[in-house]
């Protein structure tokens, strides 16, 4: 069930950075969330996994990051420098940009030249350089995202994982962060695994889609999505862009089932 | 010293807030706004109106209502003025006797603010000390002063120790349970990222934990402070040993009917009380005004 006509096969080099093998989660309460998950991610590989709410992609994510424990399975991931994109911007309210940008660097003790140094560069990659002394009280939500993502770029970690990074702003600035985050993909190269409900932005930005059902969440398809980077906005428009999304669109509300 | 007290200072302290975004605070991305004679009227006339309502009654219950011979019960203004003001003598002792209580109330807010931020940051890090001190904390707050005063002149005499001492117990309180409330309010993602990245216990409390918990530190701090001054007074009111403090003055003045020094003394000690609560204002001010929602500057 792959969309793959292309030969465009930039995934897949190199040992995988991130692999889930048979992971199985549990709660205490007996909910079960996640049922016999495995997927490798390989560097140069963006992975987004769609589901409806509540399906335990979250989940994944906080097992990847050791946030949870799983109760079954194995994860491989190196923690020590792995971003990870909440989905608030989660930014310390009584530090301007710049001191935000640079609490991770801080708290992985880089000295404080350094991680100045590398908080510059992150915010200017995002494009928040006006806005180095502001607080975060007087951003937008979109900005705040951005200052986000700057924050995690500052560790420049070699996995990515973004849980529904932008499923609180408008449909305008959710497009320009995914334009954004495809283009950090391009220019930081790390490896990414997007966890989000909006098929039109897993598709736009992703080498791999993965549809995960309801819970307990299995992953019960997986595309292959043949574009070329960078993606031009106007790609939303395409017709073998909406063929794709279509296709995955039915699949979803099969497993929905 | 109720809690509905409490909580109306606390009310107070918002509405404060509140009035001085006009002023002082930056706005971000706007232009500081002029302030107009009209809004200077518009603020500063009604209270001007109440006052002088209040002084006309005054006048007509010292010289309507009283009898020449029964007038010591409620001086007429400008005598209050002429006798507990003007008159150096007077005026000096109760602003030496103000000072005198000033210096408890400090020496026992300290000590609070000490013991307070130091219970309440073991709380924050084991719910069992948390579980097993808090009752204790409550009981203490619920003890009428009163019913312990000869306990504590009985243990540490009738000095400036005991008016310390009086302070601390009705200061501790409040400081001890906004500072936890505070110490527990980071949210829930962020305690996520800091445990993403290994923080330790120390730098998970000083970077993250401390700092959400200033705005309500300071709202407890204010609390507290107001408290210790009637702490101090009531404190001076009963332990009367070494240096005078207004407590004394206020029972040498009532017993001897001296009627004009014995209300400007009450309205030095409110004066006392209002200048305590405007500092910690502006102190809150400066130290988290520019990123907590409560303190103006809206972007």
């Amino acid at each position: 069930m792959t969309a793959a006509e292309s030969s465009v096969q930039t995934s897949g080099v190199g040992a995988p950075v991130l692999s889930f093998d048979h992971t199985q989660m549990t709660f205490p309460d007996g909910t079960e969330a996640v049922r016999d998950v495995s997927l490798d991610i390989s560097p140069g590989e963006f992975v987004t996994i769609v589901g409806p709410s509540g399906c335990g992609k979250s989940t994944l994510l906080k097992i990847a990051s050791g946030l949870l424990d799983a109760t079954g399975g194995e994860v491989a991931v190196d923690r020590d420098r792995l971003g990870y994109v909440f989905q608030d911007a989660t930014l310390l309210p009584w530090r301007t940009v710049q001191g935000n940008v640079e609490l991770l660097a801080e708290l992985h003790d880089i000295p404080k030249a350094e991680r100045r140094q590398l908080a510059r560069e992150a915010i200017e990659t995002v494009g928040l350089s006006g806005f180095v002394n502001h607080y975060p009280r007087s951003l937008s939500g979109g900005m705040k995202m951005r200052a986000s993502l700057a924050r995690t770029l500052t560790l420049k970690p070699p996995v990515f994982l973004f849980d529904e990074p932008f499923g609180a702003v408008d449909e305008i600035t959710r497009e320009h962060l995914n334009d954004e985050t495809q283009r950090l993909f391009q220019s930081e190269g790390f490896a990414g695994l997007f966890i989000t409900h909006s098929i039109a932005e897993a598709v736009f930005m992703s080498t791999r889609v993965m549809v995960m059902s309801a819970r307990p969440g299995r992953i019960v398809a997986e595309f292959d999505v043949p574009f070329d980077y960078p993606r031009k906005p106007d790609l939303r428009f395409d017709p073998e862009f909406a063929a794709l999304s279509g296709e995955i669109s039915r699949e979803l509300r099969g497993s929905h089932q | 010293m109720s809690i509905t007290q409490d909580n109306e200072q606390q009310q107070i302290s918002t509405v404060d807030d509140g009035a001085d975004t006009d002023s002082g605070a930056p706005v971000l991305g706007g232009k500081k706004r002029r302030r107009t004679a009209a809004d200077i009227a518009r603020q500063f006339l009604p209270p001007l109106f109440l006052g002088a309502l209040i002084v006309g009654a005054w006048y007509y219950v010292s010289y309507g209502l009283l009898t020449e011979e029964r007038r010591f019960l409620l001086r007429p203004p400008h005598e209050i003025l002429q006798v507990g003001f003007l008159d150096w003598d007077h005026f000096s002792e109760i602003l030496q006797a103000l000072w005198s209580s000033t210096r408890v109330a400090l020496i026992g807010l300290t000590i609070s603010i000490t013991i307070g931020f130091f219970l309440s940051t073991i709380m924050s890090q084991t719910k069992i000390v948390e579980r097993a001190i808090f009752p204790y904390m409550v009981m203490l707050q619920a003890i009428p002063i009163l019913a312990i005063v000869p306990l504590i002149g009985f243990w540490w005499g009738y000095g400036t120790t005991s008016r310390i001492a009086v302070c601390v117990i009705i200061s501790l309180f409040p400081i001890i349970v906004n500072t936890l409330f505070g110490l527990q309010s980071a949210e829930r993602g962020l305690h996520d990222l800091f445990t993403l990245h290994h923080a330790s216990r120390l730098t998970r409390l000083r970077k993250l934990m401390f700092p959400a918990a200033r705005p309500a530190i300071f709202a407890g701090l204010r609390i507290s402070a107001g408290l210790s001054v009637i702490g101090a007074i009531v404190g001076d009111y009963f332990f009367g040993q070494g240096a005078v403090g207004i407590g004394q003055l206020l029972k040498r003045y009532s017993s001897r009917l001296e009627g004009e020094e014995l209300l400007a003394a009450v309205i030095m000690s409110s004066a006392l009380g209002v200048v305590v609560f405007l500092f910690f204002g502006w102190l809150q001010n400066v130290a988290i005004g520019k990123w907590h929602e409560s303190s103006g500057a809206d972007s």
